[in-house]
């Protein structure tokens, strides 16, 4: 099964569920938690995992053979991201802007374009105790995370409890982290940023078709509705985190809640099995 | 005029009520909200939207089934994995058009994808250019980069002092599209070891592309000791902390006032918000 954690707004508390849902299952079920924020990776600061694997990530740029190459222009006139331009004799390759789609070097009539490897990021795989662990990091001054989400998602096992943690928005990086997932949790703060990125967030898994169900916390910050919002929405509140400054400085100092706080460790068992159930019925209505 | 963008790696340290907080105090600027896919700005400044405007982006591949003899051609040659049973599904592709390119029985069109929107609105603070990007859409870069544009237009236009824009967290392509131009970025972290973790990214990411930056710390006193980390940190690579924001209530109080800050409240937050903006101004890069 694989959950996903995310929220449209940033700092709400996707990390802090992400890890705490982990930890609390890593006892009675096989887990491996993905943090699949490659911008801004912080999973590993509360799970602290021994990494036993780096791979790099790329995607693969066009090279011209410029003793092949007769400057006919074909490269430039199929790239849809302006990342290869033909100027008289001379070939330019803009990598940066190119999303490695291939078809510069597959249409090119003197195969004089070849597909090398521009490294944009990694991936780093590992464990914590028994839990599994992966990450991905963005290269800095890199633009394009998808290519990294995706390398860390090919790394999931789907006979495990697999935790994905997304990055915060609704666009494409969002939408790599989540999709094929069987459950999205949408992590929210009751204030009326957190609500209006939340109707975002549930808008972008209800077109993903995923089911999902919201964790509210900083419970008691701002006010009620978020709450009469989900109400509205049919969504359910699966678990509520209070606005707390024991919380918050466990989260300062890199601690994750279960660990700092081990009474909440039920509360994340809790989430898991209302979770189950609502996945469960949905295949069961869906084999109907 | 002076670009000045407001980023922070992690979300949720409060980017956006500093901006809304400069809105009321600077003088002579336009508001660019950068945050094209989960924009707040517009929460705290109620604006007027005087136009709005369709932001047509990147294009999808479609499969004529008429036309289409499944030879497979197309899905073999997918970099993206977007083509299956010969469909096209459009959330996983990326528009480069290659299949349509490579089809050999010309079934497959590309179609322009309308990505959003974008507005132009006036607020009680001065002008404001904001977007919001459409549902699971990509080219959030692009976007990013039109508001910028038309925002420079307007502080152009009405003789302006400052654009100021509200970023994006993250350190991927709309980040790298709003610090593009901007003669400073003002970072915005929190005193958690996340917090820190992300400013040393989006720092890098600031250095990379050569934009000068200075530091705010935000809710300072949730843990003293990684706030004297985050200043030894800036202090070795000779970054100014400009502000230390005390963690108060009045903030989140504003908000759901739909209000900045600092004419919610006359108190420690507002002071140092005050004392950041001046500080801002101060600092020529």
């Amino acid at each position: 099964m694989i959950i996903s954690v995310a929220s449209g707004k940033g700092g709400t508390g996707k990390t802090l569920v992400a890890t705490s849902l982990a930890l609390a299952l890593k006892d009675e079920y096989k887990v491996q938690l993905l943090d699949c924020d490659v911008e801004e990776p912080n999973d590993h600061i509360f799970i602290k995992p021994d990494i036993h694997h780096q791979n790099a990530v790329s995607i693969p740029v066009p090279q011209v053979d410029e003793e092949k190459c007769t400057h006919c222009g074909k490269c430039a006139e199929v790239c849809a991201y302006n990342a290869i331009a033909v100027i008289k004799e001379h070939v330019l390759t803009f990598p940066e802007l190119c999303h490695g789609c291939g078809a510069c070097s597959y249409l090119c009539p003197e195969k004089a374009i070849t597909e090398v490897a521009n490294d944009i990021g990694i991936t780093e795989t590992g464990n914590a105790d028994a839990m599994d662990f992966a990450h991905g990091k963005l290269t800095i001054g890199q633009a394009m995370a998808p290519p990294v989400i995706r390398k860390v998602k090919e790394l999931a096992d789907k006979n495990k409890v697999v935790i994905i943690d997304a990055s915060p928005g609704t666009s494409c990086p969002v939408v790599e982290a989540i999709k094929e997932s069987d459950f999205c949790l949408l992590v929210t703060e009751p204030t009326p940023f957190g609500l209006n990125d939340l109707v975002l967030a549930v808008e972008t898994v209800r077109q993903l078709g995923i089911p999902c169900g919201i964790v509210l916390n900083r419970a008691g910050a701002g006010n009620g509705q978020t709450e009469e919002y989900c109400l509205k929405e049919n969504l359910p509140i699966l678990l509520t985190i209070p606005l707390d400054t024991e919380i918050a400085h466990l989260y300062s100092k890199g601690v994750a809640l279960v660990e700092g706080m081990p009474q909440w460790r039920k509360d994340f068992i809790g989430l898991f099995n209302k979770l189950t159930e609502l996945v469960n019925e949905r295949n069961s209505n869906t084999e109907r | 005029m002076k670009e000045i963008v407001i980023l922070s790696g992690k979300g949720g340290t409060g980017k956006t009520s500093i901006v809304g907080s400069f809105a009321a105090l600077a003088e002579s600027k336009v508001l660019a909200d950068c945050d094209v896919d989960a924009a707040d700005l517009h929460l705290l400044l109620n604006p007027s939207v005087k136009q709005e405007t369709e932001f047509w982006s990147g294009q999808v591949a479609s499969i004529d089934a008429e036309k289409c003899t499944q030879c497979g051609l197309c899905q073999d040659i997918c970099h993206f994995d977007a083509i299956s049973n010969f469909e096209v599904d459009p959330i996983s592709c990326e528009g480069c058009g290659f299949c349509s390119h490579v089809c050999p029985a010309d079934a497959i069109t590309m179609t322009e994808n309308m990505a959003g929107h974008w507005f132009a609105s006036d607020t009680r603070y001065g002008p404001l250019v904001h977007a919001r990007l459409g549902i699971a859409q990509e080219n959030s870069g692009k976007l990013v980069a039109l508001v910028k544009q038309q925002a420079k237009q307007i502080a152009e236009k009405d003789g302006l002092d400052y654009v100021i824009s509200d970023g994006p967290p993250g350190i991927g392509c709309p980040v790298v599209s709003s610090l593009s131009g901007a003669a400073l970025a003002l970072l915005v972290t929190e005193p958690t070891l996340s917090g820190i973790h992300d400013l040393e990214r989006v720092l890098g990411v600031c250095r990379h592309f050569g934009v000068p930056a200075l530091v705010c710390i935000n809710k300072h006193d949730i843990n003293e000791d990684n706030t004297r980390q985050i200043e030894d940190y800036c202090s070795n690579l000779g970054i100014e902390v400009a502000a230390r924001i005390p963690f108060d209530n009045v903030v989140t109080e504003a908000m759901v006032k739909g209000m900045p800050v600092v004419e919610y409240s006359d108190g420690d937050v507002t002071r140092e918000i005050k004392n950041l903006w001046q500080f801002v101004t101060r600092t020529q890069p």
